[in-house]
């Protein structure tokens, strides 16, 4: 994976095959603390204690837990390889969260990539599932403004009309761009 | 969310795309099915899926359901997409990039001609 984004596609996929009603994507860029904050939450049927500590580990995964793989480890090494962390909190029939933390100019931390087509393309794939997708930036001052979509409403308002209608889908792409495009910080300076 | 005026909008869009829905309720349903593991993800299925989006969107296709599945075992043909086109059937496609997405998109979902170079036999 070479983007941030890339890996939030792929964990969300977890969630999704955890039978979640709601996933949450948050990723919050933050220059005055140096942190970049990517955080999934789901409403799924969640893992045991044991199992929880057990996808993080790419050997065991492999072989038995089909429906993690390897996305968790990647992202887990992803972060520390950042001078960052990694938590993963779960509880059976309540949902999963898993957040990862990225020292923000550091050398190797993966760029957070293309956020938005990350964001459409979970939404495309999966109608079925309420998305809750929050972009945060604060800059050096510690000034934050959030860009939150939420996509109960636009659900509810195009009934059974499909997403990928191409009306609608320039509707939605041009929303989840323009939304994340006007919320960006300054270009990194490490 | 943007304001009012975007709900509004969204609801002429809505309408304008029902008509044309019921327009084309002749026409075979379509199904673009992408695949989305790890590895599928890693291999460039995103840019995939965003392909075939921009596909729909310039030439204003109408009709076509996009979805995806995880990792059906091939990773090593990845990124994988499957067309269900009508009642013919299931075409599996291995290495789809953005420009052989387009190709599929042009040739075999608007045109009925499937992309023999990158059929996967199953």
């Amino acid at each position: 994976m070479r983007e941030i984004s890339l890996h939030l596609l792929d964990i969300a996929e977890n969630s999704v095959a955890a039978q979640s009603e709601a996933i949450s994507i948050e990723v919050h860029e933050d220059l005055l603390n140096e942190r970049l904050t990517a955080r999934i939450v789901d409403d799924g049927r969640g893992m045991d204690a044991q199992t929880a500590l057990q996808v993080q580990d790419p050997f065991y995964t492999m072989r038995t837990t089909r429906k993690v793989g390897l996305g968790i480890p990647l992202l887990k090494l992803a972060a520390e390889m950042a001078d960052g962390s990694f938590s993963l909190e779960s509880e059976p029939g309540k949902g999963t969260r898993v957040e990862a933390v990225f020292r923000h100019s550091h050398i190797d931390r993966m760029p957070l990539g293309d956020l938005s087509s990350t964001f459409l393309t979970a939404l495309i794939a999966h109608p079925e599932i309420h998305w809750i997708f929050v972009y945060r930036a604060t800059d050096i001052f510690g000034n934050s403004r959030d860009f939150v979509f939420d996509d109960a409403e636009l659900k509810a308002e195009l009934g059974g009309v499909s997403l990928t209608e191409p009306e609608v889908l320039t509707f939605v792409r041009s929303m989840l761009e323009e939304g994340i495009a006007a919320l960006a910080l300054q270009p990194e300076m490490n | 969310m943007p304001a009012i005026k975007s709900l509004e909008e969204l609801k002429h869009i809505r309408d304008v795309a029902l008509q044309k829905k019921q327009m084309k309720a002749t026409a075979g349903n379509v199904q673009v099915i992408v695949a989305m593991g790890t590895c599928g993800i890693a291999a460039g299925a995103r840019d995939t899926m965003r392909s075939v989006l921009n596909f729909i969107e310039t030439e204003k296709v109408s009709g076509v359901t996009v979805t995806q599945t995880g990792c059906i075992g091939l990773c090593e043909q990845e990124p994988i997409v499957q067309i269900l086109l009508g009642d013919q059937p299931r075409v599996v496609y291995g290495k789809v990039n953005a420009k052989v997405a387009e190709k599929i998109m042009k040739q075999h979902v608007q045109n009925g001609q499937p992309v023999k170079e990158n059929i996967i036999q199953m």
